[in-house]
């Protein structure tokens, strides 16, 4: 067992992995949110790539289904002129039976320096992680655990229209504007690995967290979460500056834990009503892939103070940062000659 | 000239206490106490002052993988890890592959058994292939010996097959033991439901899975007067719900498993899949429990739930990785760390020995079929199933060392004190200072 790192802090990931967020302490997590807000302006040039991670190999270690965390993990790493393989689960050994260890043992043969994963098992990172030693790996999405590029671009996002809103610069508000900020976080917390990251990651920089939703679909147990549970969905809007809404993963059998989809939608759903009730500085954000007419009205996913859009457009810059820092962490930043 | 074993200067620990004196063996059996005399030619002579000299251990939960995963343990390989742990005999569970559910493949381990290091009895299945359906044979195995049934590994799920098992066994002087989890509540689940499970985002299997079916078992045992034996306990609540059916009479017992009263769940907070274990470890409240109720006789009996796998299963991620780990080797060091500052030695050996060799019907007494007795009181006559432990012994666990074929012990580096330095079968000496012989 790795007892050396049982329960100690991490204060940057600047060569080191992205396992969790709540291992992260503020200053590692506001490094990440700079280094990214750097990173933004390569994305609006014409030739959008920079050579800071040139001759480096990326494995891209899909084990679910993702669209945008896997396009979004790539064009990273295609930006910051790293090479890109990535693991077709469909096509490869896995599908003959071969072990997540034996998988990982291969691509450290290949010569790859990074390993960004995600798999279905809570954990598989962790477990890549204590296999290959010297490599970086970068946590995708593990089961109901962790996805913690999600919460870093959530907090990037919320970070980005908050500064906007008083007129700064996110990497000079640093921290400020998280504090006394009420965030809650609804529906099924239960299932998601973005309510686990996203909980820490706004806690961790100095905001309230508070969590709503049927009891079936609370975890079994938060007493040891940074948040409060709130039993009123309604009085909770009321109380909320941002309110986080998640996917129901009905294939992680959350439709059987309420008696309709319905009643979910009546009980914790943000339907056009309760969004016309919010005040009108709260902002609203959804990790996607939504259930439009479930966990959120169709109109209010489009609405003005729904950053759902601009969530996805940060997904690039946040995970350069992340592959930038675990990758060329410590040397100087190179990407501003080009 | 004689042959004979000297066992010098030991603390003898019966089961009202504990005195000074010698051991003479002689042809399997004890043929001296107290003052044995001076040794002859050809006599093999032991100083054990400072050590213990009780009836050999008895473990009524392990797993000997043989018929069906050799690759990670066999009858025989099972049966010198148990050796070099102190035990005299051990009780084999019967979810091998195929499962020990008929007359062959029991006949086939007790044969096994019989050329095996330590006496080897068979817990058979209660139904068959432990899918909690139809009956096996019972009284068929009950004339085979067997004494112990589980579908171990499963509970028995319906309320009413257990209800036909134990209306079937009561008058057969056989126990039934059970594995204590609803999996209505606990399928799925990968550890201990509560916060840690939250945070890490693995699936529960809570305490009250196993308490309700501990609960449901005490009141048909009450209905059928059938004697019930809980294995691996792992809750504060499971306890109370034993102790007080014990206060009533009830025909039950329990035996408690190392892991859960040596580690906490705490263990898995890096998903290392040595920690994994079906019941799951519990919280630090229940390991002080189960360590409080060692104490005060409620638990009859510390069983090791010894579970072999290949290390390549163990490898994987954590929610796909088998459930279980060793624990012949290191049971009694555990069990004597875990009786606290001044251990009894009187209840060292109810736990280890005396009282699973009731459960298990292994004691002089009991009927026995083609086994020695176990548990016994070390008086003249008796079969010489003996351990010498020494409480002053310290060593450090290499899973490389294990007897064991596979290696998945949770306590790989941890240093130990008290350590079985002999362990006599029969009155034949099998095991010596963690060396076989």
């Amino acid at each position: 067992m790795d007892w050396e790192t049982g329960g100690e802090m991490i204060s940057s990931i600047a060569g080191g992995n992205l396992l969790n967020i709540d291992d992260l302490t503020r200053e590692a997590i506001i490094e990440v949110l700079d280094t990214a807000e750097s990173f933004l302006e390569v994305s609006t040039r014409a030739i959008k790539k920079v050579p800071t991670l040139k001759g480096r190999v990326v494995a891209s270690l899909f084990y679910e289904e993702s669209t945008r965390t896997r396009l979004s993990f790539e064009t990273a790493a295609k930006r910051l002129s790293a090479d890109v393989i990535s693991l077709a689960v469909a096509a490869s050994s896995v599908k003959k039976g071969e072990s997540l260890r034996d998988t990982a043992s291969t691509i450290e043969a290949l010569g790859v320096d990074a390993v960004v994963i995600r798999h279905q098992s809570s954990g598989a990172p962790h477990h890549v992680a204590a296999a290959l030693p010297g490599i970086r790996i970068i946590n995708a999405g593990d089961g109901q655990h962790q996805h913690p590029t999600q919460g870093l671009l959530d907090v990037f996002t919320l970070r980005q229209a908050l500064s906007s809103r008083a007129g700064t610069t996110g990497s000079e508000s640093g921290a400020e504007l998280f504090k006394n900020l009420k965030v809650l976080i609804v529906g099924d917390i239960r299932h998601s690995r973005v309510a686990r990251s996203d909980a820490w990651a706004y806690a961790t920089l100095g905001s309230t967290v508070r969590i709503c939703a049927p009891g079936t679909l609370l975890p079994d147990d938060v007493s040891t979460w940074p948040v409060e549970v709130m039993k009123n969905f309604d009085e909770a809007l009321e109380w909320a500056d941002v309110v986080g809404l998640l996917r129901l993963q009905n294939e992680r059998g959350s439709g059987t834990l309420v008696p309709s989809l319905a009643e979910f939608t009546r009980s914790h759903g943000l339907t056009q009503e309760r969004h016309r009730r919010l005040a009108p500085h709260v902002l609203i954000t959804h990790p996607g892939p939504m259930n439009r007419g479930v966990e959120i009205d169709s109109l209010v996913a489009d609405a003005d103070n729904a950053l759902i859009s601009q969530q996805v457009a940060n997904g690039v810059p946040v995970r350069m940062a992340v592959l930038y820092l675990a990758l060329a962490g410590g040397e100087p930043k190179g990407y501003s000659h080009e | 000239m004689s042959n004979d074993i000297i066992l010098r200067n030991g603390t003898l620990v019966g089961s009202e206490g504990t005195t000074k004196g010698d051991l003479r063996i002689r042809g399997g059996r004890i043929v001296g106490r107290g003052d044995v005399g001076a040794s002859s030619d050809g006599d093999q002579e032991f100083d054990v002052s400072g050590c213990l000299v009780g009836p050999g251990f008895v473990d009524l939960h392990t797993h000997l993988r043989e018929p069906g995963r050799e690759e990670a343990e066999t009858i025989a390989s099972g049966a010198m890890a148990a050796a070099l742990g102190g035990f005299t005999a051990i009780v084999a569970m019967p979810n091998t592959e195929p499962a020990l559910d008929n007359v062959i493949t029991v006949s086939y381990v007790l044969a096994k058994g019989a050329e095996a290091v330590v006496d080897v009895a068979v817990a058979a299945a209660i139904t068959v292939g432990r899918a909690g359906e139809h009956l096996t044979a019972i009284s068929d195995l009950a004339a085979l010996g067997v004494r112990l049934f589980t579908d171990d590994g499963n509970g028995v799920q319906s309320a009413a097959v257990m209800r036909r098992a134990m209306s079937y066994a009561a008058p057969l002087g056989i126990t039934l033991a059970q594995h204590c989890e609803d999996e209505s509540l606990a399928a799925g689940g990968v550890m201990n439901e509560g916060a840690l499970s939250s945070q890490l985002g693995l699936a529960g299997r809570p305490a009250v899975a196993e308490e309700l079916m501990v609960m449901r078992d005490i009141e048909l045992s009450r209905l059928t007067k059938c004697p019930v034996h809980f294995l691996h306990l792992s809750t504060a609540r499971s306890v109370a719900l034993v102790a007080a059916a014990k206060a009533e009479g009830l025909l039950v017992t329990c035996e408690i498993a190392p892991h859960h009263f040596t580690l906490d769940e705490s263990s898995l907070a890096h998903y290392d899949t040595q920690f994994k274990v079906h019941p799951p470890l519990r919280t630090a409240s229940d390991v002080a429990a189960l360590r409080s109720a060692m104490t005060t006789g409620i638990i009859d009996a510390v069983a090791t739930d010894h579970a072999p796998h290949a290390s390549e299963l163990k490898d994987l991620p954590f929610d796909q990785a088998p459930a279980g780990m060793l624990g012949l080797e290191q049971v009694a060091s555990l069990t004597w760390e875990a009786l606290g500052e001044n251990p009894d030695p009187v209840r060292f050996f109810a736990l280890l020995s005396r009282g699973p060799a009731r459960i298990a019907q292994l004691r002089d007494e009991d009927s026995r079929v083609g086994l020695s007795a176990h548990g016994g009181e070390l008086t003249v006559g008796d079969d010489a199933n003996i351990v010498v432990f020494d409480p002053r012994m310290s060593y450090v666990v290499d899973r490389a060392a294990l007897a064991s074929r596979a290696h998945n012990t949770p306590y790989h580096g941890r240093a130990m004190h008290g350590r079985a330095v002999m362990t006599l079968v029969r009155g034949t000496l099998v095991a010596r200072n963690g060396e076989l012989q």
